[in-house]
């Protein structure tokens, strides 16, 4: 009963996971789990590891050690920091191609489903080396979602746009979360990751300083303000 | 101070980018010298095989008082080939066969009876390997000293035909196999018949005959002086007699167009394979493919098979469009087409080889040139025209890289030469197995 309960709930969990490239260790035994419908943040100076997480939790590198439930791309989205869609392709030919290699059993559904959610119906013909940099990226996680996952994982998705296009960008994924969509983001920005984080966790050089709520993370560091207590945590752990 | 900063610093830029520095420098540096020794030391003095079988006692050939010395031609013909000599035919063969020499220059043991004979023209066997370019090569220098050697020789020879005439015509000794003969000669016949017949009856029963003779003998005595420029316009005593060692000649024309269809496969398939997979990196779209979406081996046959078949399809337009003005025989069509995919998959398997290098499709092109164009001289190096060792380093470059192998199928199931299409399709697939474990290790993450 309580590991059924546990199915249910857990959407994505990783234990004791590393990576090493060529003797130098990137991330060094993490674990985490991710609930339904639940935004994690991960934070942490440049170098720390985010990325290299983020690419073993979507299956496109293989961890060194450790476990990851589910493992590979089944059931996750993934959504690069660069926007990974084809320019010369338009919004529809780009969505089609990725519903059909995801193996989505109704494309023309799914691509009408996402031109719907993204509000970019009426340019679904315009090629998307045309549009500007915030459509660009709603098409990119648009990509992510194709498949209708239960993770979807973003790395740095606002590092390149404005302000409204933030916002807009937060509205859409937000709406995915409240359909039960789990996210995790990696970002610099803490302000963006207190605003929509349920959990945060805090990576330097590879390794897993923190995991838990904002809340708990500005009591732990014994500081009110969630940029001061990132600041200070890193600093007491010799960062 | 800032040109000595700037230049410091590109200089450490360029030691801390070794795949750079051979690509832009080592490698330029390598196909240069070779390109170079390529060039220094062909066409002028193509590498021949010779065998000289007259036996020394036989070298000189005694006409009328005339002697021929045939070593005095034998040198002629050094002045235009750089002579390999050998003991025996079938080593001359086996030099020609293994691109030790361009072509054999054989000397046969009749030749000297053959020019005492003067029954026709006298004969000196080349032998080629087939390789239109090498026969090219060869023929326009022993032809052209052939031609020097036959103008010597064939003033010797009217010479010696003078002798014979005047003799004829006017009298004289004869020397043969150690005989003189005294030979009366034609303007004596004839002033003997006409005394003869002044003291004739006109009643004479012989007379109508020795009338006959006798207008014979004016005729000869007017017409045999008039041979003499006849004679002297036999230009050609000795000629060249080709053969090639494995069957069939590819003439020039028809080699020229497997070359022009190979290097236009080369550079759609190789241009097209790693300008597409560059473009999934610069699209950013490489991690998003690979993770689990694709497998690498399926990205890679994806861009290969693309590549392949547009080039195929173009190829092969153009080779049936050449086919219209050049005689090409378009029975054997199925087999131009299986060189043509041999080709095409090849160079299509070494574009992803290149393109999983690079981040940029520019990048990717301009690499596909900087490595093709040079390989593409080297393989057309004909051999024999360089040194052993030079020849022997051309060729193992040339092997690696398909046009060589692709160019070879295309001739064979054009023009049927050697090696066959067979073996060329087999050294085609051992390239695309290598290329494609190259592109899969140049591709991992």
């Amino acid at each position: 009963m309580a590991r059924s309960a546990k199915l249910v709930t857990v959407a994505l969990e990783a234990a004791g996971l590393s990576k090493r490239f060529a003797g130098r260790v990137a991330v060094h035994n993490v674990s985490f789990t991710l609930k339904a419908g639940e935004v994690l943040a991960l934070i942490g100076p440049n170098g720390a590891g985010k990325t290299t997480l983020l690419s073993m939790l979507a299956g496109g590198l293989a961890p060194s050690a450790g476990e990851l439930h589910p493992s590979g791309a089944a059931g996750i989205g993934w959504v690069p920091q660069q926007t990974a869609i084809y320019s010369k392709l338009s919004i529809a030919e780009n969505l089609r191609l990725f519903a059909r290699l995801e193996g989505v059993t109704e494309p023309e559904t799914a691509v009408d489903a996402m031109l719907e959610q993204t509000g970019l119906r009426e340019r679904s013909d315009d090629a998307v080396g045309r549009l500007s940099g915030g459509n660009r990226q709603r098409v990119n996680i648009a990509v992510g979602l194709i498949a209708n996952p239960a993770v979807l994982l973003l790395d740095e998705p606002t590092a390149s746009l404005d302000p409204r296009q933030r916002a807009r960008l937060w509205e859409f994924i937000n709406l995915r979360v409240a359909a039960g969509t789990s996210v995790a983001f990696a970002t610099h920005e803490i302000g963006e990751a207190e605003r929509y984080a349920s959990q945060l966790l805090l990576l330097a050089d590879g390794e897993m300083l923190f995991l838990g709520s904002p809340a708990e993370l500005c009591t732990a560091a014994q500081e009110g303000n969630l940029d001061r207590a990132f600041l200070a945590l890193l600093a007491a752990r010799g960062h | 101070m800032a040109l000595r900063t700037l230049l410091g610093k590109d200089l450490r830029i360029l030691a801390r980018s070794p795949v750079l520095v051979v690509l832009l420098i080592a490698y330029p540096v390598v196909i240069a010298v070779l390109i170079g020794l390529a060039l220094s030391s062909s066409p002028a003095l193509p590498r021949v095989a010779f065998l000289n079988e007259i036996a020394p006692s036989q070298s000189t050939i005694t006409l009328g008082n005339e002697q021929i010395h045939t070593t005095r031609y034998e040198r002629e013909l050094f002045a235009a080939i750089q002579p390999v000599m050998v003991s025996t035919r079938a080593q001359a063969l086996a030099d020609v066969r293994d691109g030790k020499t361009v072509a054999a220059l054989i000397i046969p043991p009749e030749l000297p009876e053959q020019l005492a004979n003067a029954a026709g023209s006298a004969y000196v066997d080349v032998i080629y390997n087939g390789d239109a370019i090498n026969q090219a090569l060869v023929e326009e220098a022993i032809e052209s000293k052939l031609a020097q050697a036959n103008v010597l020789l064939a003033a010797q020879l009217s010479r010696v035909a003078d002798g014979y005439i005047d003799l004829l015509l006017t009298g004289g000794d004869l020397h043969f196999l150690g005989s003189s003969f005294d030979v009366l000669g034609l303007v004596h016949a004839q002033s003997i018949l006409a005394a003869v017949l002044s003291r004739l009856p006109p009643s004479s029963p012989v007379r109508h005959a020795l009338v006959q003779v006798d207008a014979f003998a004016k005729i000869a005595v007017a017409n045999l002086g008039g041979s003499r420029q006849v004679i002297g316009a036999v230009a050609a005593p000795v000629v060249a007699r080709e053969s090639v060692i494995s069957g069939r000649r590819t003439p020039l024309s028809e080699y020229a167009v497997a070359v022009a269809v190979s290097v236009s496969l080369m550079f759609i398939a190789i241009l097209l394979a790693s300008g597409m997979l560059a473009l999934e990196r610069e699209e950013n779209t490489l991690g998003r493919l690979r993770r689990g979406l694709v497998s690498t081996t399926q990205l890679l046959a994806e861009k290969a098979l693309l590549a392949a078949v547009t080039a195929v399809v173009v190829s092969f337009v153009m080779l049936c469009g050449i086919g219209l003005f050049v005689p090409l025989g378009f029975g054997r069509a199925g087999l131009w087409l299986l060189a043509i995919c041999g080709g095409a998959l090849a160079f299509g398997t070494l574009g992803v080889a290149m393109g999983a290098l690079v981040r940029e499709v520019r990048a990717a092109s301009l690499l596909v040139l900087l490595v093709s164009l040079p390989l593409v001289f080297l393989a057309l190096v004909p051999s024999g025209s360089v040194s052993g060792g030079l020849y022997d380093v051309i060729r193992v470059i040339s092997a690696v890289f398909p046009f060589k192998a692709s160019l070879e199928a295309l001739d064979a199931a054009v023009n049927q030469s050697q090696p066959s299409l067979a073996s060329a399709l087999a050294h085609l697939a051992a390239l695309i197995a290598g290329f494609g474990a190259l592109a899969r290790v140049a591709l991992r993450p």
